[in-house]
């Protein structure tokens, strides 16, 4: 079955009772126990609610995994898994993992005594000089956020093979519809489902998809015994987003290759990060390992007064935090996604103060474009040796 | 202002725009910005929601807290307020206690280097004698899950305070409508509010409420930082359910004061335990600390046979896990809350397989009574040979 047909007609699609054509919300916390002796499918909510059920055996399905779990925002589902580690644990992380991400290992695990080291994980041999014997896992995300750098997925899981460590990546920007990590040797996927698979704006959520059925019993002990689930009308709509997930991609997909090719050739433009642009470093292995690019771009205008002359100007897109919606959203990593991150730390990604982050939605491509052009024309006015001067604010 | 008054108030107002009386579920996960750098106040919705802000304020103001925060369970709650110590750090905890409560900090906590004492709360001398140089919190429930032991809230803060060491009391049970343990001396406060608050055995989610500004900043930090938030459609489901929280929770007291009455008085039962009674040991305490005894009643049954033979007669009463909504549960811990705590400590507690905890809803008493009546005659029948 293709992606499109499974996401509709997978498993859990329909309400096995009624029939009916959407999977019920139950909203019950508690389930009656004909027997003592006899445990009935579901007894307490935390620990299971058909509704949760659903979609996390939806999720599993499409990312080719034994065990789906849904957490109440992604950063619930990403800090759930790492407990699947103990003191004394070291795990080596993408050096450009969402700032969430960072401000969790950095201020909250680490006080828990688990050591990270953050590499440049698009160099597989810096991936392999950080392992130590007390490695137990590599985390990834690819393509990373904001500046879309492409980790060769298959070339890591063999070496975390070798080594007996765990792999986990985080699949939010390509979703199950165009990269499947599981397929390429990762242990365990996780996604903030609050971005595409979501994808309307509305719902925080996260979720995460194990290979097998082993590690699958310890997230959900975990997932059961911190509690940090997902209700039960927020599974619901993250299941109605799925049912879209493809349609919605296409396009969004559709109009980032168009806005990427237009902004690369605009002159008030340094630098643009697609992967599907050619030029782009990971280009190859992106397009050995995902079946597409993705609706998420990133590029340079210069500096901080050049990126706030482009927000103030734009009309279409939400300025906002998040991505990943039916809505094109323009966001500052600098100051929003990144926020978390020290600025050295963020300087040394190229997490620049002149980066802009777009997440193209479904508008029409044709009023995106007139819209950013519009914008970016006040730039020619602005000379990006305006630089310095925005530094020193900062 | 009276706190019936404040949660029924819960809300109002807020949405000037329209007027709505209840206030809307704002499903953005974003907000937008005005500009670079500028804000409305919300930006990203785990950072904070407006419907969830409405929530979080009401539960802070019953509380008596600074600031309050709604988490995805009740355990999520109890994880994210661990996220305030580190490694090496050492906790004290009411050795009666929920086994989820009680299996988070064995099963997955521990493994971080935090550990954990369980003390009997009710004895000051064992509290303080348990109190080390790593020592940083005090961890009560009180009256505790399922025993309905009392711990002097007042003494054992104060207790606390002389160390140096944090107070969290775990006011499931008791709601602030009967108990505002802040306002004797503790340092935060917890609730799964899937029971009492929410109230329908509806919605799932958990409360922090705390005090002072400096650990009000670090909670906020680890909530969003956690991000094992409470949902938009929750949040309005709990704000909904504290608006009848007072008539509720007097229903509770008064079916529970009937049913406890029913069981001391009926063969089958060996012990009832039920703080509002005159004769259970904590009862002075409680009374000198709380304004009511909730609606919580354990029982022990003379044998372990009569066990299933009670939940499989129970019509009304639902068998089920959980508490604190309008309809009747009756839950049987061994195997069910605290199956997760070694059968030689449950035992040690008193946690054995005669006991039986029932959350005494909103029907009418006179039902629930005869629905027990009958089940446990039933069990004195064919539960057969008695001791």
């Amino acid at each position: 079955m293709n992606f499109a047909t499974k996401a509709l007609h997978g498993v859990s699609c329909f309400d096995p009772v009624t029939g009916a054509s959407s999977v019920p919300i139950y909203q019950a916390s508690t389930f009656h126990q004909a027997d003592l002796d006899a445990p009935g499918l579901y007894d307490y909510a935390r620990s299971g609610n058909p509704t949760r059920h659903a979609l996390e055996e939806a999720i599993a399905v499409l990312e080719g995994g034994a065990r789906g779990f849904a957490f109440a925002s992604g950063m619930a589902a990403i800090s759930s898994v790492f407990m699947l580690f103990s003191a004394g644990d070291h795990i080596v992380v993408s050096e450009d993992v969402y700032g969430g991400t960072f401000r969790f290992l950095t201020q909250v695990l680490s006080r828990m005594g688990i050591e990270v080291t953050f590499v440049d994980t698009t160099q597989i041999h810096a991936v392999e000089n950080a392992i130590k014997p007390k490695t137990k896992g590599i985390y990834l995300e690819t393509p990373s956020n904001p500046t879309l750098k492409v980790t060769d997925l298959a070339a890591v899981c063999r070496i975390a093979k070798k080594r007996d460590l765990l792999v986990m990546v985080d699949n939010t920007f390509m979703t199950p519809y165009y990269q499947k990590p599981l397929e390429l040797g990762a242990d365990v996927v996780i996604h903030s489902a609050t971005k595409f698979i979501g994808g309307h704006s509305d719902v925080v959520a996260g979720l995460a998809v194990t290979k097998d059925e082993a590690l699958g019993k310890q997230l959900y002990f975990i997932q059961n015994g911190m509690g940090a689930i997902l209700g039960a009308q927020d599974s619901w709509l993250v299941m109605r987003g799925l049912k879209t997930l493809k349609a919605r991609l296409d396009v969004g997909t559709r109009s980032a290759e168009r806005i990427a090719q237009w902004l690369s050739q605009h002159s008030a433009v340094k630098h643009v990060y697609y992967t599907g642009l050619c030029t782009h470093a990971g280009h190859q292995i992106q397009v050995n390992q995902a079946s597409g690019h993705g609706a998420v771009l990133s590029f340079d205008v210069g500096s901080r007064e050049r990126a706030k002359a482009v927000f103030d100007r734009v009309r279409l897109p939400i300025v906002a935090v998040s991505l990943g919606a039916v809505e094109t959203i323009l966001s500052y990593p600098a100051t929003m996604s990144h926020a978390a991150m020290p600025a050295e730390e963020r300087a040394k990604r190229g997490i620049t103060d002149g980066l802009i982050r777009l997440s193209a939605g479904l508008e029409d491509t044709e009023d995106l474009l007139r819209d950013l052009a519009q914008a970016l024309d006040v730039l020619q006015t602005l000379r990006i040796s305006d630089e310095k001067k925005t530094f020193s604010r900062a | 202002m009276q706190l019936e008054t404040k949660l029924v108030q819960s809300g109002v107002g807020k949405d000037e725009r329209t007027g709505a009386i209840n206030f809307p579920v704002y499903y953005a996960t974003a907000y937008r910005h005005p500009g670079i750098g500028e804000s409305t106040g919300f930006d990203y919705t785990r950072t904070g929601n407006p419907t969830r802000a409405i929530l979080e304020e009401a539960i802070a103001a019953a509380e008596s807290g600074d600031s309050g925060f709604a988490c995805a369970s009740g355990m999520a709650a109890i994880h994210t307020t661990m996220g305030l110590f580190s490694q090496r750090d050492h906790i004290i905890v009411s050795l009666d206690l929920y086994g989820g409560t009680y299996r988070l900090f064995e099963q997955v906590l521990t493994r971080y280097g935090l550990w954990f004492t369980y003390a009997d709360l009710r004895d000051l001398d064992a509290v303080k004698s348990a109190i080390r140089p790593e020592t940083k919190a005090i961890f009560v429930e009180t009256p505790t899950n399922p025993l309905m032991q009392i711990t002097d809230l007042r003494e054992v803060a104060l207790l606390a305070k002389e160390h140096g060491l944090l107070t969290i009391v775990d006011n499931t049970f008791m709601t602030p409508y009967f108990q505002r343990p802040l306002e004797l001396g503790a340092d935060i406060v917890l609730h799964s509010g899937t029971k009492y608050l929410g109230g329908h055995n509806d919605v799932l989610a958990g409360l922090i409420v705390t005090k002072g500004t400096e650990l009000s900043e670090k909670v906020k930090f680890l909530h969003n930082t956690i991000g094992a938030v409470l949902g938009p459609q929750d949040s309005w489901l709990l704000l909904r359910g504290l608006k009848t929280l007072a008539l509720r929770m007097e229903r509770h007291q008064s079916n529970a004061f009937a049913v406890a009455q029913r069981l001391l008085e009926h063969e089958a039962v060996t012990e009832v335990f039920y703080p509002g009674l005159s004769e259970h040991p904590g009862h002075q305490t409680h009374a000198s600390q709380a304004s009511g005894y909730s609606g919580m009643v354990s029982f022990r049954v003379r044998s372990a046979e009569q066990v299933p033979v009670v939940l499989q007669n129970l019509k009304l009463i639902s068998f089920a896990e959980s508490l604190g909504g309008v309809e009747s549960l009756c839950t049987y811990p061994a195997t069910q809350t605290h199956a997760d705590i070694p059968q030689e400590i449950r035992e040690y507690v008193g946690v054995c397989d005669r006991l039986l905890r029932l959350s005494v809803g909103i029907e009418h008493p006179d039902d629930l009574t005869a629905d027990l009546t009958q089940a446990l005659d039933a069990s004195l029948v064919t539960g057969g040979q008695l001791r």
